[in-house]
């Protein structure tokens, strides 16, 4: 297997481009990742935040909520 | 809607949380034992010389039995009972569970017998055979399995941060455990890596790297991200950063492996890209660090009294520290003294004993009480043990630090007429007893303290009534509408998307390091003199391999001053070409052998190997008399030659059935010339008893033929004239 994709590899011109297109796709996920988390709703994050903190009681949380 | 009632399944945590303590003592005991065999070597050659006991076989045996079995069994008890309750649901199969954590076990056991066997491929922290892989692929996968689908029937609609860390560990480890480890068997006990010299070697610290990553980081901070908020009982310093940091995180440190290679051979693109994303590391590292610190503000006085807290700050703080030496160390004016040295070692301590340690003690505190339903036996122990274990780290990493500059420095220094002061490797050795003997104590210091907490949990285990399946309920999770939520909400509520995101930001960095290195005919020039090894020459490379040379010998010169005066010209990266596997060590014990062949006479290695300490005196080397002693085992030679031809190692057509032959003529050219050597060097009157023939004909069947025959071929293809003779 290994030989087959070694190669594949070879024949590939301007494999050189390689790491620079990574780089930029790595920026640009970074990029719409710190967007989109300052976007996050703060009642969504406290909730999910608190996850861990109700996992007992859960029948007794669940009629107070209803 | 409904309410469903369910149990959470505490048996499964209570065996990963008993199999953590005992294989956590008993990887520290053999850490103790490989210590003080660096301190006291003569007591070791003298009363306890046993093959299965030399350093070289328990070493592997230490970091396996730490890593794997220690930490591995301390990520199953917090994934296992977090997991259920994050999730609010049991885990999706009991069988499942159970196979994961007998099977696990299993492997662990069989490490235990093969490796001080000397069944070993080499590879740092991979060293397990071909077979035993395969059982961890299938136990990881059933672990994996079971996460699945406990999460695809889960009764909450998110993932909390914790799972995501899981979910990341889970598909980063199985990629590098199966990438690093394809090999091609040769039987039961052997195989050789698909990969040679340059590239085995970043493929292995590609995995080495992100073994530490994945194995020792991400799902620790997923264990953070829940045991912490519980036992500071406050929620997250801010969930915004822990997105950040988890992304960041998976996505950055699998491009950084290469800063293990600096100045070797490695081309020089990847070695830049390593340093680079190193530095890059230090942001998401304390990002989170930071955020598992921060979740404790205004709770700071429950640190005083809360013994889990307490382990846990600790942990923060050096998991802190650990991440910010771990970048400058990638710095290659840093590398330069660190690398090889004993400071590499103290570096990852203060990860193993002080992050991995401690937050395993904290959260074993805080969970004992919860499955056994009662107070800790003793709240004083546990303050004890986390003050001893506090010390024992101290003193550990202190005097290991100042052993590595020590070393770094005396291998650098030069006399104003240009050679090098400590031209003898061995004075750069003895000079570190005092530390070593410091360190062993640091380390009995702290196995001590986890004597002392696995006593204490018994206790409470004892005195509580621990309740095997734990009645829980909650409501069934609704079908909802999630095209309205923000893009993380929904791709929390999707976990197979969530892991396929994570398989593409761990796979981008593996990619652009791993793909262009196997282009070899442009990373690699290659060098015509270089010749594949001679039968006789590659069953040495395996008794090395089996010995465990590679931990304390390099074969990695490195293209600095000090290094070429001592070992001459640095290596080549077409020097390496028929290297399966690569064996370039991380580690300078003794001195490198890259350019050893020819620099000295066989029966000096004979001699050396027998009894290092008479041939160089201060020297901390085992001795190896077995070999001296034990017939080389050829029936597999040829089997080997077969292998490495159908991994393009240019052996002529038909001469696997040569090979056994040409090896018997290559051992009996060297028997010839070390019995006449040893007859030269008898006193007269010795010499009229002593029957030539007879002795080459027993000596050229022993494996230590072999291994002078190796050891006279390293370095020899290009070497054109032995420059110094300084080691």
């Amino acid at each position: 297997m290994l030989r087959f994709i070694k190669q594949n590899l070879e024949t590939i011109s301007g494999i050189e481009i390689f790491p620079l297109i990574s780089l930029v796709i790595f920026v640009l996920f970074f990029v719409i990742m710190l967007v989109r988390v300052f976007k996050m709703k703060k009642t969504y994050v406290s909730e999910i935040s608190d996850y861990p903190l109700n996992d007992s009681d859960d029948e007794e949380i669940f009629q107070q909520q209803n | 809607m409904e309410i469903e009632k369910f149990s959470y399944d505490n048996k499964i945590v209570k065996y990963f949380a008993y199999a953590t303590i005992i294989w956590g003592i008993t990887g520290m005991l053999v850490g103790l034992t490989i210590a003080t065999q660096l301190a006291f070597p003569e007591f070791y050659n003298d009363y306890l010389g046993f093959s299965y006991l030399s350093f070289g076989r328990l070493r592997p045996l230490h970091t396996n039995a730490v890593i794997f079995a220690f930490v591995g069994n301390g990520i199953f008890t917090g994934v296992y009972y977090s997991l259920q309750r994050l999730l609010k649901a049991r885990m999706w199969s009991d069988k499942l569970s159970y196979l994961n954590f007998w099977g696990w076990q299993f492997i662990i056991v069989c490490a235990v017998i093969t490796l001080p066997m000397g069944m070993t491929s080499s590879k740092e922290y991979a060293e397990l055979e071909w077979w035993i892989d395969i059982l961890i692929t299938i136990i990881w996968v059933a672990f994996g399995w079971n996460m699945f689908a406990t999460i695809l029937k889960r009764r909450v609609k998110h993932l909390y941060v914790a799972i995501w860390f899981y979910i990341g560990t889970f598909v980063a480890v199985a990629m590098l455990h199966i990438f690093n480890s394809i090999e091609i068997p040769v039987s039961f006990t052997k195989s050789y890596s698909a990969y040679a010299g340059v590239q085995d070697a970043l493929v292995q610290w590609w995995y080495g790297h992100n073994a530490v990553a994945f194995f020792l980081t991400t799902p620790y901070l997923g264990l953070m991200y829940y045991f912490v908020p519980k036992a500071a009982n406050r929620p997250v310093y801010s969930y915004r950063l822990s997105i950040i940091h988890f992304w960041a995180l998976i996505f950055m440190y699998i491009w950084a492996g290469p800063h293990h290679l600096l100045y070797s051979s490695l081309p020089d693109w990847a070695q830049s890209l390593g340093v680079v994303f190193s530095i890059m590391l230090i942001a998401p590292s304390w990002g989170g660090m930071l955020n598992g610190l921060l979740t404790l503000r205004g709770a700071w006085d429950r640190v005083r009294d809360d013994v889990t807290l307490k382990f846990m700050v600790v942990a923060l703080t050096c998991y802190g520290m650990a991440t910010f030496e771990g970048p400058l160390l990638s710095l290659k004016s840093v590398n330069i003294i660190s690398h090889f040295t004993d400071w590499t070692v103290a570096h990852v301590h203060v990860g193993g004993l002080g992050w991995n340690g401690m937050l395993t003690f904290g959260m074993l505190y805080w969970l004992f009480p919860k499955l056994f339903r009662t107070e800790l036996y003793s709240k004083k122990m546990a303050n004890q043990h986390f003050w001893i274990a506090t010390l024992g780290i101290i003193l550990y990493v202190i005097p290991i630090y100042i052993a590595g500059f020590v070393q770094g420095l005396m291998w650098q220094d030069f006399n104003p007429d240009g050679t090098l002061v400590n031209g003898e490797f061995v004075k750069t050795v003895t000079v570190l007893k005092p530390y070593y003997i410091f360190r062993s104590l640091g380390g009995l210091v702290y196995l001590i303290g986890a004597i002392l907490m696995f006593y204490n949990l018994i206790k409470t285990a004892k005195q509580g009534n621990f309740l095997k399946d734990e009645p829980a309920s909650a409501p069934a999770l609704a079908k909802y509408d999630n095209k309205k939520e923000s893009w993380h909400k929904r791709l929390e509520g999707k976990p197979v998307q969530f892991m396929i995101w994570s398989i593409v930001a761990v796979a981008i960095g593996g990619l652009v390091e791993i793909v262009p290195t196997l282009i070899v005919k442009s990373n690699i020039p290659t060098i015509a003199s270089v010749k594949p090894y001679t039968p006789l020459e590659l069953e040495g490379r395996d008794l090395y391999i089996r010995e465990g040379c590679n931990n304390c010998h390099s074969q990695m010169i490195r293209p600095l001053r000090f290094e070429t005066a001592r070992y001459g010209e640095y290596s080549k990266a077409g020097e390496f070409v028929y290297d399966y596997p690569f064996l370039w060590g991380s580690k300078r014990t003794g001195p490198d052998l890259a350019r050893e062949g020819g620099l000295r006479s066989h029966y000096w290695h004979f001699q050396h190997m027998i009894r290092p300490k008479e041939v160089t005196p201060g020297s901390i080397m085992p001795a190896y008399p077995w070999m001296k002693e034990d017939d080389l085992n050829t029936s597999l030679t040829a089997k080997k030659i077969k292998a490495l031809k159908r991994l393009n190692v240019p052996y002529e057509e038909g001469f696997e059935d040569k090979a056994v032959a040409d090896l018997q003529k290559q051992a009996n050219g060297i028997a010839k010339a070390l019995v006449t050597d040893m007859y030269n060097k008898l006193p007269k009157e010795l010499q009229k008893g002593y029957n030539i023939d007879a002795e080459i004909g027993k000596l050229e069947k022993k494996e230590i033929i072999a291994i002078i025959a190796y050891l006279q071929r390293l370095g020899t293809d290009i070497k054109a004239e032995p420059k110094t003779d300084s080691k």
